[in-house]
């Protein structure tokens, strides 16, 4: 397989070179950050660290942290470093709970934007002469308009189909020849659904290669989606507060993590009850520092995502360090019996059981002094029985699985379809009754 | 031989049985036997209907999860010992029965009991073999 990459010096530069350049930009970055935003030097002077006082890249773990809530409380340009003449586009969260956060570009951010998305889709094999069908949604959110440029950057076809009108999509994606397809992993379902509905069959169709993110997916997943769809599935990572998408990806060469672009943002893993930086190759929160942004650097935001950085090289050839696919959220993160449990894990597990779906709701409850987690499970028409016994063996080996994966017993009980809320808004996949 | 059953995934919540047996007559289906197998979080309902494809096209419609089975309906003698002599016969034959229930109506002077069987044509073959009437699912739903 040929290997394609977009920038190929800086993708494949030896650690030591790519760590000098990182130490150059984040000192500069964090002068110039000091010296023109008032929130982030009012933090540094808190903290007592000034930016003379970063002189190699461990001292990253010195300068304060930025999270969703200082975006909020300078809502909406007070972090931005340049004037707003200078910014030539703003997208902004949905702020489904509080004040949206608000993120600005300019100019040069917007190509240093569309590169990162050229190496992103360079690393699942896209190149000029691609049909791209980019299914995130355009507008406010980062998802549609991020990988737009970076796939004109390339000089491949864009088709700015947007999210919606599933039934349209797939007979643009038949007539157009789509290569490529962009969206996020559960509408990537959804297409296949409606394929299956209008009696498309995907192997008559060009896709190759499938970019999947903005949500959580499991490797059960990629699986269900590669069949459904008849393409490879690579995961691709972002987030606006940091870039949008492009800030990692997966490239074909393995499925064990994402290839960061930490030329460009650099990421730590600490630990998120005490924040405190943890070894190489842990598992904790991602943190990010951009080091190149003009209208909207951020400096060691915590992301909540929980996440492994892996340092070995990978067959691609690319020196860049990779990011495990996202486990969970620390936010999500629940202590049981002492345990830290993810949901993710839970639904694993489920994606696992042939014919069980993952449409779970865990309920935490605390008896005396003992916590208990109860496992709901809806029983989709491909496990049910008429037999008592075939139910409840069912039940029993769920049970077994996810003391096997986390370690804690639960109860698991069956119950029928459509009683838990569907991924689309927000699931509540957690009940927490503890009063703690 | 067979006769077409379908199972009904229920959660013990008060009033879902009244939904099922609403949605069946809304759509004038008509139920001839009817048995409810629970534990403690979960029940499985069991019917035997006159209209099975569009019994189980509005159960699923109604949010249901259905499945369709193939049970046996086997004539018994309405006698002392009528049920302990096809009983005999299965057990001779080593064939397991997953469960059973009666039938509401009877056929002739027999009663009629359904059975589900993990090996359905080695059943009826088998009861078949000892003189045991076996009837079909247009012959129940006529009685
Ligand atoms: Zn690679």
């Amino acid at each position: 397989m040929a290997i394609h990459y977009w920038e190929e010096e800086i993708e494949t530069l030896p650690r030591i070179g790519l760590q000098s350049i990182q130490l150059r930009r984040l000192q500069h970055l964090v002068t110039r950050v000091y010296k023109t935003v008032k929130p982030y030097r009012d933090k540094m002077e808190e903290k007592g660290v000034r930016p003379e006082d970063i002189k190699s890249l461990d001292d990253l773990g010195k300068l304060p942290f930025t999270v969703k809530d200082d975006l909020r409380d300078n809502y909406p340009f007070g972090l931005f470093t340049v004037p707003l003449d200078e910014v030539v586009r703003v997208h902004a969260s949905s702020g489904t709970t509080g004040k949206p956060t608000v993120v600005g570009y300019t100019e040069k951010d917007i190509d240093l934007w569309a590169s990162v998305m050229a190496r992103a889709l360079a690393c699942a094999g896209a190149h000029k002469g691609d049909m791209v069908h980019n299914a995130y949604g355009y507008g406010l959110f980062t998802g549609g308009l991020g990988a737009h440029y970076g796939v004109e950057k390339m000089g491949a076809t864009v088709i700015p189909v947007s999210g919606g009108n599933t039934k349209r999509q797939i007979t643009i994606m038949r007539d157009f020849g789509s290569t490529v397809l962009l969206s996020t992993p559960s509408y990537a379902l959804n297409l296949a659904d409606a394929m299956d509905e209008m009696q498309v069959d995907p192997t008559k169709l060009s896709l190759r290669v499938g970019i999947f993110g903005a949500e959580p997916w499991s490797e059960n997943m990629r699986e269900e989606v590669e069949r459904k769809l008849n393409l490879k599935a690579v995961d691709i990572y972002g987030l606006s507060e940091v870039m949008g998408p492009g800030v990692a990806m997966e490239c074909l060469h393995t499925t064990k993590g994402m290839h960061v672009f930490e030329d460009h943002f650099l990421p730590e893993i600490i630990d998120p009850e005490s924040g405190e930086v943890l070894p190489p190759g842990e598992k904790g929160e991602l943190v990010f520092t951009t080091l190149t942004k003009e209208a909207f650097p951020i400096i060691r935001y915590r992301t909540k995502d929980i996440s492994r950085l892996i340092y070995e090289t990978c067959e691609c050839g690319r020196t860049l360090v990779r990011m495990e696919k996202v486990t969970g959220r620390s936010d999500d993160m629940l202590i049981i019996r002492g345990v830290n449990v993810f949901p993710s894990q839970v639904e694993h597990v489920l994606m696992g059981i042939e014919g069980v779906e993952p449409h779970y709701q865990i309920v935490v409850e605390r008896e005396g002094n003992l916590d208990t987690m109860l496992v709901q499970v809806e029983v989709s028409g491909a496990v049910f029985s008429d037999e008592i016994r075939v139910l409840e063996n069912l039940g029993k080996r769920i049970e077994a699985e996810i003391k096997d994966m986390l370690g804690v017993t639960c109860k698991v009980k069956l119950v029928e379809p459509r009683t838990i809320q569907r991924s689309e808004g927000k699931a509540q996949r957690v009940i927490d009754k503890r009063k703690i | 031989m067979k006769v077409e059953q379908i199972a009904i995934f229920l959660e013990n919540k008060s009033g879902r049985l009244s939904e099922i047996t609403g949605v069946l007559a809304d759509n004038n289906i008509n139920i001839r036997s009817l048995s409810l197998a629970d534990t403690a979080d979960f029940g499985i309902l069991r019917l035997i209907v006159d209209k099975v494809e569009k019994a189980e096209r509005v159960l699923k419609e109604g949010g249901f999860t259905v499945g369709k089975t193939n049970v046996i309906a086997v004539e018994v003698p309405d006698r002392v010992g009528g049920l302990a002599s096809v009983l005999k016969v299965l057990e001779k034959a080593q064939l397991n029965v997953e469960y059973m229930y009666a039938f509401v109506n009877k056929s002739g002077e027999n009663a009629v009991m359904i059975f589900r069987f993990e090996e359905t044509d080695e059943a009826i073959k088998i009861l078949q073999d000892a003189g045991i009437t076996i009837l079909s699912g247009a012959q129940i739903c006529a009685l």
